[in-house]
């Protein structure tokens, strides 16, 4: 058994093994260097059927649902923001049931002095697509600014809670999947399904159906990851409930969602070979 | 490329006259064909799961239009009930005349598999059409189909115009799946010259998606974005045939969408035909 360090030491120790990997990752990624920026300009440019989507609707109507232009566009904007903290950081738990647990990675992992969790994040992780979370940024700004919006000292400090609610809430069901090949061993294919009811939390909830709705709001609470924390940063306060439940929301789904992979781990038993 | 121990047919060239010839490559690419769908088979669990996370992603696309209709009549010439029926209709046929060849050539030029690719005595084209077309047909039974129905039991949606344009409909659906392809193609080849491969497929993705009319209908955009979407072939794939499976274009003007997109298949196929052989040389000349 290893000795437990204090939560100081700890969270300093996995800054800098951080900053290792980081490191590590970036001399890979720069050894084909003209490849790396269009892929990322690549992402941007996918990220830009979305709105450019937006924008045709919104020349033919005013608005949808009681939401003007600027306003989806600032929905969408927020949207971004943890969604380019998901890709960049969880969207490759996605390897977890293939890689990691079908073909034995896992060994590796376990038998390192370091949280297995945190291991596999920054093992799989793909920083460059946080420029998804730049993208968010400067259509928030673009769309805040049109919509006259002011700023007040609370604005930045609470868009920062909001948003960490929100990734976590990302990092919670993908933990929670990804758990779910400690018992399957392999991969179930919900993923991918999961993947494309995230979308959903792009827009207003109001354009969805009672059920719709729920689910996105109490099962897989992807309405809290664009929709619900956006409209109190765009000062409409009839969401304010739901918005200020966002960090809560996160914290629940990643403490289950790490109480399942605690689970998965301990039942996992290597390939055997 | 092609597994080992499939029963290929004799093809040698100079076996015999003309006639004999193309019988033998007719019936090449027909056993590709099938190859490939019977490959495909193995994997049709995979698809079914791959229906209802089809339909989650057209749900979305589904509420959002049902949402933007809300109060009003008509947009872009068509009606809320045409535009649900339209993106429902571009969805499932996408299923079928979807195209991943790009990836598949791309990785063969990167990886240099195509050079044995290109000592073997066949059309390396073709024979990616054929096999790309098997798989077409595969995913038409075992996946638009069931979606359609799937998607129909959920929330049914308009069938076609008349007899007549679902006739229509149907042979342009051909024509979509060619042009996918060639595109496709063309932008596999663009291998040759760049390594950034996924670059080229999510460009291609993001201008098929935007300029076939898959998300939103061609009418939707401004006059000088139509105008100059007008000048290419995207418009043809899937836009149109939606037209015409609702019975927005009928009688000859939908026959001239056929012959618009055979005059496209033509271009694109020399296109691709130069392009390939401009592009091998240029291999040649740089493996030394």
């Amino acid at each position: 058994m290893m000795k437990k360090p204090g939560l100081k030491d700890g969270i300093a120790r996995h800054v800098v093994i951080f900053f290792h990997y980081m490191a590590q990752y970036m001399k890979t990624k720069m050894a084909y260097r003209a490849d790396f920026f269009i892929y990322i300009l690549s992402d941007l440019l996918l990220q830009s059927v979305n709105l450019i989507f937006l924008l045709v609707v919104f020349s033919k109507v005013p608005a949808i649902k009681g939401w003007d232009r600027n306003q989806v566009l600032f929905i969408y904007g927020f949207f971004l923001v943890p969604f380019g903290l998901y890709s960049g950081f969880f969207n490759h738990l996605f390897d977890v049931p293939e890689k990691y647990v079908l073909q034995g990675e896992m060994d590796r992992v376990l038998t390192r002095p370091l949280n297995a969790w945190y291991q596999v994040v920054v093992e799989t992780m793909n920083p460059e697509l946080l420029v998804g979370t730049v993208a968010g940024i400067i259509i928030m700004a673009y769309s805040g600014n049109a919509m006259h919006l002011d700023l007040t000292w609370w604005d930045i400090p609470l868009a920062l809670v909001l948003v960490l609610g929100a990734t976590l809430i990302y990092a919670g069901v993908y933990t929670f999947l990804a758990s779910l090949g400690f018992w399957t061993e392999g991969n179930i294919g919900l993923m991918p399904m999961v993947y494309n009811l995230s979308n959903y939390g792009r827009y207003p909830m109001t354009i969805y159906r009672g059920p719709v709705r729920f689910i996105l709001t109490w099962i897989l609470p992807f309405a809290f990851v664009g929709f619900y924390p956006s409209t109190v940063l765009m000062h409409r306060y009839d969401y304010i409930g739901y918005a200020l439940l966002t960090p809560l929301v996160g914290l629940i789904s990643f403490a289950i969602a790490y109480r399942v992979w605690t689970a998965g781990i301990k039942r996992y038993r290597g390939t055997g070979s | 490329m092609i597994r080992e121990g499939s029963a290929l047919p004799d093809i040698r060239p100079g076996g015999g006259r003309l006639a004999a010839r193309f019988w033998n490559r007719l019936m090449l690419y027909i056993e590709l064909m099938r190859m490939e769908f019977v490959n495909n088979l193995a994997y049709r669990t995979t698809y079914f799961t791959g229906i209802f996370n089809y339909s989650i992603q057209i749900g979305a696309y589904f509420f959002l239009w049902e949402a933007i209709y809300s109060g009003r009549k008509v947009l872009g010439g068509l009606n809320k009930e045409e535009m649900i029926t339209y993106l429902i209709v571009a969805w499932v046929v996408r299923s079928f005349y979807f195209s991943n060849l790009d990836r598949r050539v791309a990785v063969e030029i990167r990886d240099g598999k195509i050079a044995l690719e290109l000592i073997r005595p066949y059309s390396y084209q073709m024979v990616k059409y054929a096999r790309a077309f098997g798989e077409a047909l595969f995913r038409i039974i075992f996946f638009a189909i069931p979606a359609g129905v799937l998607i129909y039991l959920i929330r049914p949606f308009g069938l076609p115009a008349s007899w007549q344009n679902g006739l229509v409909f149907l042979l342009t659906m051909l024509g979509s799946f060619a042009i996918t392809a060639q595109i496709s193609m063309l932008a596999g080849f663009l291998a040759f010259f760049t390594r950034s491969t996924s670059g080229i497929y999510r460009a291609k993705r993001v201008v098929m998606d935007l300029f076939s009319g898959l998300l939103l209908p061609i009418s939707f955009y401004p006059e000088w974005a139509r105008n100059i979407i007008k000048l290419f072939p995207f418009q043809t794939v899937s836009y149109m045939p939606n037209l015409i499976y609702l019975g927005k274009i009928s009688g000859v003007a939908a026959l001239k969408v056929v012959l618009l997109q055979g005059f496209w298949i033509v271009v694109l196929g020399f296109t691709a035909f130069w392009f390939w052989r401009f592009a091998v040389k240029h291999v040649v000349i740089q493996g030394g």
